[in-house]
């Protein structure tokens, strides 16, 4: 399901470019809107190419984002004189220029723009995990399961999409399409290395995306170097290091029968 | 023509066909975002070669990509096969990890204020006009390179993507075969990702497949039409490119590759989804048909008589959409297996013995369901509903001899034969 994330990161990227267009602003209400139903869109085709055309679920994946991606930057080239956004923009933000984006009301500042909808955002994602647990957990582990007990897997998959689309659309600015993925997998991916019951694990990859993002901060404070990619780095190190562990650890127990 | 053009149109048509051609492989192994991962993976290679050498040699910028993007392919596998972790997390989580890293390694440079890094904002967003002349001759030759690697490995290749158990049993070097596609593999990335850049990269590996494979079953066809699509996207998307201006060429290329990817699943004969949708539709009638059919004989079975019913008379004994009702019967009596009488539609021979039919796949069905397979008489009706429809006159035959010539069924009711 992590490449579906990724790919909706980029296909959001004509929702974001004609919410722009239309609305003049760089709102982020507006850009969240456009992204929220191109991802949705995307999401249904993806879904569509899979299951009625029975084209390969990675080429599904990959054939739609491109498609729209290509669109977007179609679009932003031909509004460019109106349209303030740019593929770099996209594909790397830069989080040290966020608080120079102030959130102005009549003269007055309240903060960043940033900080604002990302505190918002973690509200929303937090109450969404704590509302949906059940369905989420069900449709996660056993889609079939899940149908059979009542619970309506198709949309709890859409919400979590859309859900993915919001923190896309919100960390876009900070971080940029790619690099969010970073924070979507990776801590996950570590803390599933050693543990597999849903709640420690959902604690672990949130400690350890805090871990990175802190690590990630001083890595390009010291070496000054881009933010996003320095956590990302800092992910990917913190990965490396729990497989090195896991492979050990796996081959000292004679491991597969411990990991099947 | 315009020398530029004509620059930019040869170098992403060789190489939009290139990259389609090993697409196609991980196409049909169900790998395709792997190139998607390795296309972002090749950033931290490229920027260390940048930085320990000289940075405008593109040879040099290409060793480096290719040994990130190895290192990146080889990552994924390891992953895949030691961990628990499904296989699309560990392509995203080396996509990303490596991409950032790439990210802060480049911002380094940025700092450091060494400039000339023309070479490689290339990798990132591609800059297809940007394709000079070299770039065509390291193009002609990679092109040349993958023809030849895919031809000699033609066998490899394939029995690589369909059957690798297979391939390694009959004592194909399955390691280095991989290996050689692999590299080949990264090699047209590397190149590719220069023209369109690192998100694109994926639409000249992916689409032309996916459009190719809606319309054929064989290898050597799709990879065929899996070029001749890239090609054709090439050259389409390179001259609208330059008919518009400031239009980037990559974003170009790939929409016209979408055009050609969703136009062919959505039109293609046989596969296609009009085509499915068609024949869904088709079966969906055939099936109204014969339970209209099927209901009629059993009136006349309860009644011994032949019987007239309207459509209402239909409508009250089965629940159905009434226009579907209409439909079929227009059907039945222009395929004279009903004729109107009346008001109402009675069955003629032709009818009554296709409605006769269907009730006894009908019976037979159920019969073998309770005899064969220990089914309870009360669970096997819905069963029935569907095999009516699906048993064809072998099967059929199978059933009766296997069940004995069977008079009754599980009900009790009796299986009408044809009258010899």
């Amino acid at each position: 399901m992590t490449m579906v994330g990724d790919a909706i990161s980029h296909a959001v990227l004509p929702g974001i470019a004609i919410a722009y267009w239309l609305s003049q602003s760089r709102a982020s209400l507006w850009m969240f809107l456009g992204a929220a139903i191109v991802g949705v869109g995307a999401t249904i085709v993806i879904e569509v190419l899979r299951k009625k055309l029975r084209v390969q679920s990675d080429a599904s994946i990959g054939m739609t984002f491109t498609s729209l991606f290509a669109l977007g930057v179609v679009l932003i080239t031909y509004w460019s004189d109106s349209v303030d956004l740019d593929q770099e923009c996209v594909l790397y933000g830069e989080i040290a220029y966020v608080p120079f984006n102030l959130w102005l009301v009549d003269g007055v500042s309240y903060g960043p723009i940033a900080l604002w909808s990302s505190g918002a955002l973690l509200l929303v994602v937090l109450l969404y995990i704590i509302v949906g647990y059940k369905g989420l957990k069900m449709t996660s582990f056993n889609e079939d399961y899940a149908a059979v007990l009542g619970i309506a897997a198709g949309l709890w998959n859409l919400s979590l999409m859309s859900m993915v689309s919001l923190a896309t659309v919100v960390s876009f600015e900070s971080v940029g399409a790619i690099l969010v993925v970073a924070l979507l997998v990776a801590p996950a991916a570590t803390a599933y290395l050693f543990i597999q019951r849903l709640k420690p694990l959902l604690i672990a990859s949130a400690s350890l995306g805090l871990v990175g993002a802190l690590g990630g901060y001083g890595l390009s404070k010291v070496l000054e170097t881009s933010i996003a990619g320095s956590i990302a780095t800092v992910l990917g190190a913190l990965f490396l290091i729990a497989l090195i562990i896991h492979s050990l650890s796996a081959r000292k127990t004679n491991g597969y029968a411990v990991e099947a | 023509m315009d020398p530029i053009f004509l620059k930019v149109l040869i170098g992403t048509t060789l190489l939009a066909s290139s990259a389609a051609v090993v697409g196609a492989f991980s196409y049909l192994k169900g790998q395709s975002l792997v190139g998607d991962a390795i296309a972002h993976a090749l950033l931290p290679g490229v920027v260390l070669a940048f930085l320990l050498g000289d940075g405008r040699n593109p040879i040099f910028l290409i060793v480096g990509a290719l040994v990130s993007g190895l290192i990146a392919h080889y990552g994924i596998g390891y992953i895949q096969s030691r961990t628990k972790l499904k296989s699309d997390t560990a392509v995203s989580l080396v996509l990303s990890t490596f991409f950032g890293f790439g990210i802060m390694l480049m911002s380094l440079i940025q700092r450091s204020g060494q400039g000339q890094q023309a070479g490689l904002e290339r990798y990132l967003l591609g800059k297809a006009a940007a394709i000079t002349m070299d770039d065509v001759y390291i193009f002609s030759a990679l092109a040349v390179l993958l023809m030849v690697g895919v031809g000699l490995f033609y066998k490899g290749f394939q029995l690589m993507t369909f059957n690798e158990d297979f391939a390694s049993a009959i004592g194909l070097p399955v390691t280095f075969i991989r290996f050689t596609f692999t590299v080949l593999t990264v090699l047209a990335i590397t190149i590719g990702i220069q023209t369109v850049g690192v998100v694109l990269m994926a639409a000249l590996l992916i689409t032309p497949s996916a459009a190719a494979r809606a319309w054929t079953k064989s290898l050597p066809t799709m990879l065929l039409l899996a070029a001749v699509f890239a090609a054709s996207s090439a050259i389409t998307g390179t001259y609208i490119s330059s008919a518009i201006p400031k239009m980037p060429t990559g974003p170009w290329v790939v929409l016209v590759l979408a055009f050609f990817g969703f136009g062919s699943l959505i039109f293609a004969p046989e596969k296609g989804w009009l085509a499915k949708r068609r024949r869904a539709m088709a079966n969906q009638k055939k099936t109204v048909r014969e339970n209209v059919l099927k209901l009629m004989y059993q009136q006349e079975e309860r009644s011994d008589l032949n019987v007239v019913l309207s459509d209402t008379d239909i409508l009250d004994i089965r629940a159905m959409r009434p226009e579907k009702l209409r439909n079929a019967l227009r059907d039945l009596k222009r395929r004279l297996l009903v004729v109107e009488h009346g008001s109402g539609y009675a069955l003629t021979e032709l009818g009554r013995s296709e409605g006769r039919r269907v009730v006894r796949l009908h019976r037979l069905w159920e019969l073998y369901l309770t005899e064969r397979l220990g089914m309870a008489a009360d669970h096997i009706h819905p069963g029935a509903e569907t095999m009516e429809h699906v048993i064809t006159p072998e099967i059929e035959e199978l059933l009766v001899k296997e069940l004995g010539n069977p008079e009754l069924d599980p009900h009790q009711s009796p299986i009408p034969y044809e009258e010899a």
